[in-house]
């Protein structure tokens, strides 16, 4: 699903150079659920905002679903966000001032499909979180599970193949938390791949597999021994292929 | 998509009114002002007569003293004596002429309930109602004939016609001036001039003329001028002198109605005056002119330059407007920074993100012109109220309101362009915390 190699973010000043990732390098299969674990400040962030999209990379090479990232323009770069990716964030992040139809509507409205067809797919992927019966209901008359829902009927309302997920439960109550968790697994379980970010090692032992990130480096290279940064650039997506 | 921004516009309007009030009122204001300055310097000095105003030339021959011009400029004289205007009339040499002169005659009505009153009488020649074109609600002109046979006619202006006769037709029946029966052989419809253009000598926004009788019959009757006259010598005593002399107080229109015999009437004005000189007058070098009425109006400064004074400091208080509009848009677009980085990662692209605003400003802009064309409504009423000379330019007509709609949306998104472009740089990483 994707794929990263070498990959690097360097923020720079005048002054000082600071690595957010080093030789950064993961794949991940398609139908996988990742967590991706570490401490603040370790680069997973930025390798998520890098796998969204929403930042760009300073050396290495990206490839999402079999397409090179690197160079892209702003309208390529959008248009692959909204046909491949949905995103759950921590703080839900809906639009207050439109209803759950029209917030799950939004990332249609940027595909460009007709009227009949967002109507479609936004019944059925409110009805899939269990929320169709409050369509024309605003965020701030939701409970926050029942908010997170909505982001996440949202983020599959495009049928996306990739998931991304920023501490999804961070801020839920351990109940509503379980909720959301459960439902992420079904859509897993259907075939969409699920990058999770996570401080929560309870969370994280759901998943398939954990990847560790310390000071922008994948750490855990017991868990996936191919993807050991290489002396050399060729040695390593040699391992890959 | 744009149904949907524009959608989107109106929502952000409603969700935060006091900031969209202030928005709108500002544009508001700034339009109103600029726009009701604007349309009073529109209609002051637009063509009065667009189909033939390059057609319709005004006579100037300088007859003034030899030790000085009539006007600093060296320009001749605004007017002509009664000889040249009597002279060119007889010549006939233009396609139309018509020479004429204001004056003011005491009018006794028929109808005993109403009061004698004085009325604003205009002499011309029945070429006028050709060359200027007012329409005729009942009747017609008089005709050359009785232009010659000096007949006592007149053709009354449609208010008077209202206030004498209920604005019934009157033709023929009669209308008693200064004593004297004229009969009524046509009614004007209204008149709707936004100047007097035809006679700028005496105020392009003086009161309109209530009616008109043949130039002839005035001179016959004696009857004098109540506009300016102007002379560089003693016009001796009496009317004959009066007539001989070299005052200037009529006004002389012509209409050539091609560039040859625009260019055959200067020739035969040229040797006309130098018929003259070889009798003793037009002393000065040959300093005839024939402006066409655009000329003309722009010559007598029908558009003051107090007005474009005033019109250039209401643009420039709209300035002011946008700049505050340009802050509060700038504040409302900031606060909206995650809203903004939320859609980018949902797949807006910056394009879209900028239409998206843009239109949202467009809806400021659209607002504040609606209620600026109200606004500006409320203006000219007050103009014509406060300044009677402007009542009949003082109005709002259709390419004005498309203005006013159009400058209001231009301005609103000029003053949204440096917020949405600020807006679709928003990096949606630093306001999402994915």
């Amino acid at each position: 699903m994707l794929t990263m190699t070498h990959l690097q973010k360097v923020y720079r000043t005048h002054l000082i150079e600071t690595y957010a990732l080093r030789d950064f390098s993961i794949r991940v299969n398609d139908g996988e659920f990742v967590a991706v674990t570490g401490p603040s400040g370790s680069g997973k962030t930025t390798f998520l905002n890098i796998c969204g999209l929403l930042e760009e990379f300073t050396g290495g090479e990206y490839q999402l679903d079999g397409v090179n990232v690197r160079g892209l323009d702003d309208n390529a770069r959008s248009r692959l966000r909204n046909e491949k990716i949905g995103f759950i964030f921590q703080s839900f992040n809906l639009i207050p001032d439109l209803n759950l139809f029209d917030n799950v509507d939004v990332p249609l409205r940027y595909r460009g499909f007709g009227a009949a067809e967002r109507k479609q797919r936004i019944e059925e992927s409110l009805t899939r979180v269990g929320l169709a019966s409050r369509m024309k209901h605003y965020p701030s008359e939701l409970s926050g599970g029942q908010q997170q829902r909505v982001a996440i009927a949202r983020a599959l309302a495009g049928s996306p193949r990739l998931l991304l997920a920023d501490e999804p439960t961070g801020n839920l109550d351990s109940l509503m938390a379980r909720g959301v968790m459960e439902l992420l697994e079904e859509i897993n379980r259907q075939g969409t791949t699920i990058v999770m970010v996570t401080h929560d090692p309870e969370l994280a032992a759901r998943a398939q597999r954990n990847v560790h990130v310390i000071d922008g480096q994948v750490t855990d290279f017991d868990a996936e021994p191919s993807l050991r940064p290489a002396t050399s650039g060729d040695a390593a997506v040699a391992a890959i292929a | 998509m744009f149904a949907y921004y524009l959608q989107l516009g109106l929502r952000s309007l409603k969700r935060n009114p006091i900031l969209t009030a202030l928005m709108v009122a500002g544009i508001a204001l700034g339009i109103a002002a600029s726009m009701t300055t604007l349309t009073v310097l529109h209609l002051m000095g637009s063509d009065p007569i667009p189909w033939k105003s390059d057609k319709l030339h005004y006579v100037q021959l300088d007859n003034w003293s030899p030790d000085e011009p009539a006007r600093d400029d060296g320009s001749p004289p605004d007017q002509v004596t009664y000889q040249d205007a009597a002279a060119l009339m007889k010549a006939a040499k233009a396609d139309k002429q018509a020479a004429m002169f204001k004056l003011v005659l005491p009018v006794q009505p028929e109808n005993k309930e109403l009061k004698p009153f004085s009325s604003l009488i205009r002499a011309t020649g029945s070429d006028f109602f050709g060359m200027f074109e007012p329409r005729f609600k009942y009747g017609a002109t008089w005709n050359h004939d009785q232009d010659d046979a000096h007949e006592r006619v007149v053709v009354l202006g449609n208010d008077i016609n209202e206030k004498l006769f209920g604005g019934q037709d009157s033709t023929g029946r009669s209308v008693r001036l200064d004593g004297i029966d004229y009969r009524i052989v046509g009614v004007l419809d209204k008149w709707n001039l936004r100047s007097r253009y035809y006679d700028l000598t005496n105020g392009a926004f003086a009161d309109p003329d209530e009616m008109f009788m043949p130039f002839t019959t005035a001179i016959d009757l004696k009857k004098r001028s109540s506009g300016n006259n102007s002379c560089w010598k003693s016009a001796g005593d009496g009317w004959d002198a009066y007539l001989t002399s070299d005052c200037v107080w009529l006004q002389m229109w012509v209409q050539l109605d091609s560039p040859q015999h625009l260019a055959q009437y200067k020739e035969f004005l040229d040797n006309y005056v130098n018929e003259q000189k070889k009798l003793g007058r037009f002393a000065r070098p040959l300093n005839n002119r024939l402006l066409d009425v655009k000329e003309w109006m722009s010559d007598q400064k029908v558009v003051s330059r107090d007005m474009e004074v005033q019109t250039g400091l209401a643009f420039a208080f709209l300035a002011v407007c946008l700049v505050n509009t340009i802050g509060l848009l700038l504040a409302k677009f900031t606060r909206k920074s995650g809203e903004i980085g939320l859609r980018r990662a949902l797949g807006a692209s910056r394009r879209e993100v900028f239409t998206q605003f843009l239109i949202e400003s467009g809806v400021v802009g659209l607002t504040g012109g609606v209620i600026g064309l109200m606004l500006t409504g409320l203006g000219l009423l007050a103009v014509r109220a406060l300044y009677t000379q402007y009542k009949t330019v003082a109005y709002l007509d259709w390419s004005m309101v498309a203005t006013t709609i159009a400058l209001a949306i231009a301005a609103a998104l000029l003053a949204g362009l440096y917020p949405t472009w600020r807006a679709c740089r928003v990096q949606p990483a630093a306001q999402l915390k994915v």
